[in-house]
């Protein structure tokens, strides 16, 4: 059998550029890339939401969506479907400008994230060499898009909500890239690709570094729940308090993009877990290394979805934490938490302790 | 040339926001008027009176036997009490003294009330504070007793079962089963209650040292139930000035001494406990009797004033009735815990972040209709 | 305290108080108006009183006067009394504001004043609490009439 998903890039690529002059094939590769990374956005973000709302019902001992198709699966369809065919109406005396642009600041950064994530060895769109740098600030113009959204609202509670977000969002961002720091320092490459490789030879990059590497984990979990605005962390769009929030003007198709961001970062957040932790497109153990035809994007969305399923699970469990209790916890805990992790981690790679 | 240090003194404005009527954590159409300064609230003031019926002036035209049915709307997760309230006035005005039966069934379905308004209290606790499984968690036991109910009363929410002289009919022959079925079923899952929200670290920060009270203006402000039981104030009813068969039972009265609303919250938890261990205590004997002293069809109570208090899932609800020899009251003033518990509000939520009076309000356990009446 | 010796006690304290047990569980003390605030303040500070819990406080029209009832209760002592208050001015009907000694009073003399149409001197802020800011009348009167709203039988 031939090795489809090897040649499926490079069959594409090269059939491309023999019907075409350069120039043009290049465009029309970059514009099937994009596109194709735009439908698997509005999936991923689909699915998600269905994904999200079952696991809500197991734990509350209910079943959840399972009218539409079996087990529910098309509802998100019918939920999109709704979504677009809501009336879109500007409330008087709002900034128009900033008020429509702010959803899109919002999916152009989780889009521009999602790009440089390596699905498989062939899949990945964007192989740079200081991916984790880029992927980091990247996925920091989101805050704008909040910000905007609550500004140009021109309502109290969108305002304190958007003012919410963006603390917590700039707060969590230290902790966020502090330890993905003393990971990088492990794998001795910013390239997301380099740091596959070096864990295809080493073993998974949390096993490697052992105790800083297991805190490094949890401490980017609990930053990264905190980032993407999800419960407990999740003031920002406390229903019990304040209505919706920074989106509480919004309808129709701008509320999806909002709602559909917000998964879309989770998945975010659980990708760069799985690449940095727990390697990324390769088998555990490397069962399925020999197999030549086994797509291993498989295993990459296997371990993403274990993740995002963690951080449902902390949403359904947990009450809620107060604004000065959140930031208590980022500059007096995880601050400190994570520089002194971070020598640890240096001083375990200068003195040869890792696996 | 001088060098004046210019002092700028930032200037924050104060804004007014409303909460309600129409809001997730407003247990009812409640408006606050919020005075606030960035997150610190300086004001709240309450604006009532969106479900305000009328109760007391139409208590005035209705006879004794009606104004039983108009109480169970007022607060209505304790509408058995609210109903033993009145029957208990007017039987004292009529000078009834009711069975032993009728005391013990009065006593039992008082406490399933109790703890079924509490169970309601501790998934609305959960949700307003964002664990929002303990909602649902909570309504799958309160069924169980909603189910027992309507098989001995016939309805789930406004009950009308007692009545001047006793109950209207006897209790259904599956009673005694079902209510032992669940206080077994429901001792197994108390604990559990425990471990999802009272140990959680993240529940503790939100509750304890927030709205704090002291005893004197819990006292002062009338405050009772569990608001003032978590100050130290032993206001219960039950205690004090014991009805139907309270004074036969064997229990502890809740009391925490620290104010905040940790402290209300554990009341409330320990007054199930205490709820289920009253019902073990009584539903194994109930005395055999009358179901109904026989009263005239048209009641007409003496001329004077009588007044009677129970202790509701809220607090101390009393009744008032002034009557003048005729068959209708001439007044009757309801003295609704609710009422007086949100006076307490502006007092301890001065200086305070909206946030905490959301967990403040959650730990009061307000039901509008029991305030507005 | 058996009331005897409570009556003995209150007697002392202002003139013109009329006392009854007749009708009622416990004792009745009627006050004239202008001693309210005089006799309440004592009646919480005297320490064989200490009258601090104000459990219930209504407002009630008798036909010809309004006025208003204090039911009080000592939580140390465990003895309760029943204040009466009056007026027969219906027109303009003014009673002095006893919020500053039982803060519940605030509460509930809104609600008298809401019904009623009773004013009470240095409360806080008198406001129409349950009813629209702009209702005519007080419904809670003997001799309201509402032909809209009221079903009478």
């Amino acid at each position: 059998m031939m090795n489809i998903p090897l040649n499926i890039v490079s069959t594409v690529h090269d059939w491309l550029f023999s019907i075409m002059p350069e120039g043009v094939a290049t465009v029309t590769e970059w514009i099937i890339v994009a596109a194709l990374y735009l439908a698997l956005f509005a999936v991923i973000g689909l699915y998600l939401v269905l994904l999200e709302r079952k696991v809500a019902a197991w734990f509350q001992l209910r079943l959840g969506p399972n009218r539409v198709g079996p087990w529910g699966i098309f509802q998100t369809i019918a939920d999109a479907l709704k979504l677009v065919s809501k009336e879109i109406y500007n409330p008087a005396r709002v900034d128009g400008f900033l008020f429509k642009i702010a959803p899109y600041f919002v999916i152009v950064g989780a889009l521009i994230s999602m790009s440089v994530f390596p699905f498989s060895k062939q899949f990945q769109a964007f192989d740079i060499n200081i991916g984790i740098f880029f992927l980091f600030s990247v996925s920091s113009i989101g805050v704008i898009g909040i910000l905007l959204g609550g500004w140009a609202s021109n309502n109290k509670f969108a305002l304190i909500g958007a003012m919410r977000s963006g603390l917590q969002t700039i707060s969590y961002e230290l902790s966020v890239g502090l330890s993905l720091l003393t990971m990088v320092l492990l794998a001795g490459s910013l390239q997301l690709s380099e740091i596959i490789e070096v864990q295809r030879t080493g073993g998974w990059l949390i096993l490697q570094g052992h105790i800083p590497a297991i805190i490094a984990f949890m401490i980017f979990m609990i930053a990264g729940t905190a980032e993407t605005n999800r419960a407990p962390f999740d003031l920002v769009e406390a229903e019990s308090e304040l209505g919706a929030g920074f989106h509480t003007e919004y309808s129709g198709m701008q509320f999806a993009y909002f709602f559909l961001a917000e998964f879309i970062n989770m998945f975010i957040i659980s990708s760069i877990a799985v690449v940095l932790f727990f390697g990324g497109w390769l088998s555990p153990f490397g069962i399925t290394e020999g197999i030549t035809w086994f797509p291993e994007f498989l295993w990459f969305f296997i371990k993403v979805l274990i993740i995002i399923f963690l951080m449902m699970w902390f949403r359904w469990t947990f009450p809620r934490l107060r604004v000065d209790q959140l930031l208590t916890l980022e500059w007096k805990y995880l601050l400190p938490l994570n520089l002194v992790n971070l020598v640890i981690m240096a001083v375990v790679i200068w003195l040869n302790w890792t696996f | 040339m001088t060098d004046q240090k210019v002092k700028t003194k930032m200037k924050t404005e104060e804004y007014f926001v409303n909460m309600g009527p129409q809001h997730p954590a407003a247990h009812g159409v409640l408006r606050l008027l919020l005075t606030i300064d960035g997150e610190i609230i300086k004001n709240v003031e309450p604006d009532l009176g969106y479900i305000h019926r009328s109760i007391e002036k139409m208590c005035e035209r209705d006879s004794y036997q009606q104004i039983v049915h108009l109480t169970d709307r007022m607060d209505y997760l304790s509408s058995h009490i609210n109903n033993e309230a009145v029957c208990l006035t007017v039987e004292k005005g009529l000078e009834i003294e009711v069975s032993d039966r009728v005391k013990v069934i009065r006593t039992i379905i008082g406490e399933l009330t109790r703890l079924a308004s509490h169970q309601l209290w501790w998934g609305v606790m959960g949700m307003d504070l964002g664990a929002l499984t303990t909602y649902f968690y909570a309504f799958r036991d309160r069924e169980l007793i909603n189910d027992i109910f309507e098989e001995t009363c016939g309805a789930r929410l406004t009950m009308n079962y007692f009545v001047p002289g006793g109950l209207m009919y006897d209790i259904h022959p599956n009673f005694v089963k079902r209510t032992k079925e669940f206080i077994a079923h429901f001792k197994t899952k108390l604990p559990e209650y425990d471990r999802l929200l009272t140990g959680n670290v993240i529940f503790e920060k939100r509750t304890k040292g927030v709205g704090m009270l002291t005893k004197e203006d819990a006292i002062a402000f009338g405050a009772t139930g569990p608001v003032a039981r978590g100050s130290g104030f032993a206001s219960d009813i039950r205690k004090k000035d014991p009805y139907s068969a309270y004074d036969k039972v064997d229990f502890k009265e809740a009391l925490f001494t620290e104010g905040d609303s940790y402290a209300r919250y554990k009341v409330r938890i320990m007054e199930m406990w205490e709820s289920m261990s009253i019902i073990d205590q009584l539903i194994d004997n109930i005395p055999e009797g009358n179901i109904k002293e026989p009263t005239k069809a048209v009641i007409k109570l003496p001329k004077g004033e009588f007044y009677q208090r129970v202790e509701t899932a809220r607090g101390e609800l009393g009744v008032y009735i002034n009557s003048t020899g005729t068959k209708n009251p001439y007044r009757v003033k309801f003295r609704s815990p609710g009422f007086s518990n949100l006076s307490v509000l502006n007092h301890i939520s001065k200086g305070v972040k909206i946030a905490d009076l959301v967990a403040t309000m959650a730990s009061f356990d307000f039901v509008i209709p029991d305030i507005d009446r | 305290m058996k009331n005897e010796d409570l009556q003995n006690i209150i007697n002392g304290l202002a003139e013109n108080l009329a006392f009854s047990e007749e009708g009622s569980e416990f004792l009745n003390v009627t006050i004239p108006k202008e001693a309210l605030h005089n006799v309440c303040s004592q009646l919480k500070s005297n320490s064989d009183l200490d009258f601090d819990y104000a459990y219930c406080i209504t407002g009630m029209d008798w036909g010809e006067e309004l006025g208003v009832i204090y039911h009080l209760e000592s939580t140390k002592l465990k003895h309760k009394i029943v204040v009466k208050v009056m007026t027969d001015d219906r027109e303009n009907p003014t009673l002095d504001s006893v919020w500053d000694i039982w803060r519940t009073a605030e509460f509930h003399e809104l609600e008298v004043y809401d019904f009623f149409g009773v004013k009470f001197n240095n409360h806080p802020g008198l406001r129409r609490l349950f009813l629209t800011p702009d209702w005519d009348g007080w419904p809670l009167r003997k001799d309201y009439v509402d032909e809209a709203n009221m079903i009478v039988k």
